[in-house]
């Protein structure tokens, strides 16, 4: 692009202060995790760097418990989500049977029923059936997702249909058509919404504090908000030491899968 | 090998009835039968119907002389070759030749043998590791070949399966299905809407148009006597020139378009019918450069195309546009008016009406027995 000297330094200008702005929040968790509380406190610029927050953090609550935690409901939600969603797509796209069309669009009207809407019945359901501090409970009400069967849906109408037909015609059933075909073409696809998937029931704060109530299950958000209220005196170092070890996975999964998400969820607005 | 009997078939969809209506056909063992007509005249429905993929509204498939109306296509013992070519684009060319055989549970000696043989048949022994975006079109369409060749199926359906390839390399594939089909034997049911295509590779050609066979029949004959209007006009580059005709049997003399009058042959006119309008054809290689001694008539040029082999000249007739083809390069301006022999023996009549033949043109005839 050609732009005029000027011009460019106003933009990038204008753009450095926007992202300054936006990632202040982050920078100030980062730093403030390496200052001891004394500065913190005081509110002046850090004197020394420490890492002492970071092993106060590790050796104060168990810190590694929660991210395991985190980490197994997290993998386990992504599996379930891809698996039900690529499964329902499929039956939208090639299965045949009639009030299709209205099935769908009574699946994509669930997208506007707000999450927190459909938090009491589910936690009655998770009572009733007791998985309260359970694994299952944490991720299993998260299986179901409209959005993915929806993205998935506009990525599997791509497929030519004569794609099938050739396999039907080589006698292959819809079951194993999923599996070696439609699976692996859908591949850029499936991977957004994993990612998406992950980064969703990661940062997932609400519900595992609704379902859980004791450490043995519970995932790291939960356990941040833990360190803040468990002294009296809030040891601000700690809690953003913490916070800086929780994001690292969802940076490590967005560096690596920013690409593929963005090309994901743009797939077929163009062409 | 197989043969395909088709008893007053036909297909309805909710919203559309209609879309064929009985159709009667018998294809031989071996025969390669081209089915053809334009756009949305239902050939296509048909050949999906023969392959199984769409449901049979009534009347009786045969294959083999089994009843196969409700056998799903895997049953049916046949392959297909899709407009699309219909290949898996994460898998390998050797992937994709096998794909068939894989889920048909073919030993893996056999299937390397298979495809050993089918890859040197189509050329593509080089390309066998590579994904199909890294081939040209030419080269999918020959994998798509291959992927049948290796099912050994005796019957094989091809759906438009050269019209994605530009005109060069579709005249090429033309000679090689053409050859390889000859060469395995396998019955094909080849779907087009190119009458070229049709005329060249047909052992015998059936023209659809809306759902009703026009007429089946080998290309020559298709050519030479079409059945009606439609037919005379489908079949054949250019189309036939056409134009409404009065006969006055008192002088023996027809006028074409109020503008031309031709004499009659005696004996070409007494087939035909004194009391109903006619529709006369004749085909562009039979307006002839008129010489000193039989030109009939003279007409206004209004275009000329240069060939190089043949020169192609449109002439105004009428509320017509008619063309003639002559061999070889001709000098002529836009405008000029040339010297024409139209001769009655060239001509075919079909009645206004129905636009059903009521006679072939008698010179043709004539050069049919010859050969024979």
């Amino acid at each position: 692009m050609t732009m005029s000297f000027r011009k460019k330094i106003i933009f990038y200008v204008l753009l450095s202060v926007s992202a300054l702005i936006l990632f202040a929040p982050t920078i100030m968790a980062v730093v403030m995790s390496l200052m001891t509380s004394q500065d913190i406190l005081t509110g002046s610029a850090p004197s020394r760097l420490i890492l002492d927050n970071f092993i106060q953090t590790f050796e104060h609550f168990p810190l590694l418990q929660f991210l395991l935690n985190s980490f197994i409901v997290s993998i386990v939600i992504t599996i379930g989500q891809i698996l039900l969603s690529s499964l329902a797509a499929y039956a939208f796209v090639f299965l045949e049977f009639k009030g299709r069309e209205f099935l769908f669009y009574l699946f994509i009207a669930t997208m506007m029923v707000p999450f927190e809407a459909s938090v009491i019945p589910n936690f009655h359901t998770i009572r009733d059936i007791g998985w309260i501090d359970t694994y299952q409970g944490l991720t299993i009400p998260f299986f179901a997702t409209a959005f993915g069967a929806f993205l998935l849906r506009q990525n599997f109408k791509q497929i030519p249909k004569e794609l099938r037909e050739a396999s039907q015609i080589a006698g292959m059933g819809h079951f194993k058509f999923y599996l070696t075909v439609v699976m692996p073409v859908a591949k850029s696809s499936l991977v957004t919404l994993g990612i998406y998937g992950f980064l969703t029931s990661w940062n997932m704060y609400l519900w595992p504090l609704l379902s859980t109530t004791n450490d043995s299950v519970r995932t790291v958000q939960i356990g941040l908000k833990q360190l803040q209220s468990q002294e009296q005196l809030n040891q601000w170092g700690v809690m953003m030491a913490g916070a800086v070890i929780v994001i690292i996975p969802t940076l490590i999964l967005l560096f690596l899968g920013q690409k593929k998400l963005q090309k994901g969820l743009t797939e077929g607005a163009l062409k | 090998m197989s043969q395909v009997e088709l008893i007053e078939l036909s297909k309805s969809y909710e919203k559309q009835k209609d879309i064929l209506k009985a159709i009667n056909l018998f294809i031989k063992e071996g025969e390669f039968f081209v089915l053809v007509g334009p756009s949305g005249s239902g050939k296509s429905t048909l050949l999906r119907m023969i392959a199984g993929l769409e449901e049979i509204s009534g009347g009786i498939l045969k294959i083999n002389n089994e009843l196969v109306n409700h056998l799903p296509p895997k049953d049916r013992n046949l392959s297909m070759v899709f407009q699309n070519y219909a290949l898996y684009p994460h898998l390998t060319v050797e992937q994709n030749i096998l794909f068939g055989l894989k889920a048909k549970k073919v030993g893996k000696q056999e299937q390397q043998r298979r495809l050993k043989e089918a890859a040197e048949m189509v050329g593509l022994t080089e390309l066998l590791k590579r994904k199909p975006r890294e081939l040209s079109g030419g080269q999918r369409q020959r994998v798509a070949l291959a992927r049948s060749i290796v099912s050994h199926a005796p019957l094989c359906l091809m759906d438009e399966p050269l019209s994605n390839l530009d005109a060069k390399l579709r005249s090429n594939m033309r000679v090689q299905i053409r050859r390889l089909q000859k060469r395995l034997g396998f019955t094909t049911i080849y779907v087009t809407h190119d009458q070229v295509e049709a005329m060249t590779m047909g052992d015998r050609i059936m023209v659809l148009n809306d759902g009703k066979i026009q007429q089946v029949g080998r290309p020559i004959t298709l050519y030479n006597e079409p059945a009606n209007l439609f037919v005379a006009s489908f079949i054949g580059s250019p189309k036939m020139n056409i134009g409404k005709a009065h006969f006055l049997a008192k002088h023996k003399r027809l006028t074409v378009e109020n503008e031309l009058s031709i004499t009659v042959d005696p004996s070409i006119a007494r087939g035909l019918p004194l009391d109903r309008p006619l529709t006369i054809g004749i085909r562009a290689e039979h307006l002839l450069p008129g010489t000193t001694e039989n030109t009939t008539h003279y007409l206004e040029v209004v275009n000329v195309e240069q060939l190089g082999n043949e020169t192609s000249i449109a002439f105004d007739v009428g509320t017509e546009l008619w063309t003639a083809k002559w061999p070889g390069q001709w000098p002529i301006q836009v405008g000029q008016k040339v010297p024409v022999h139209l001769s009655s023996e060239h001509l075919l009549f079909f009645d206004s009406e129905t636009g059903s033949l009521i006679q072939s043109a008698s010179q043709a005839k004539k050069q049919e027995v010859l050969v024979i």
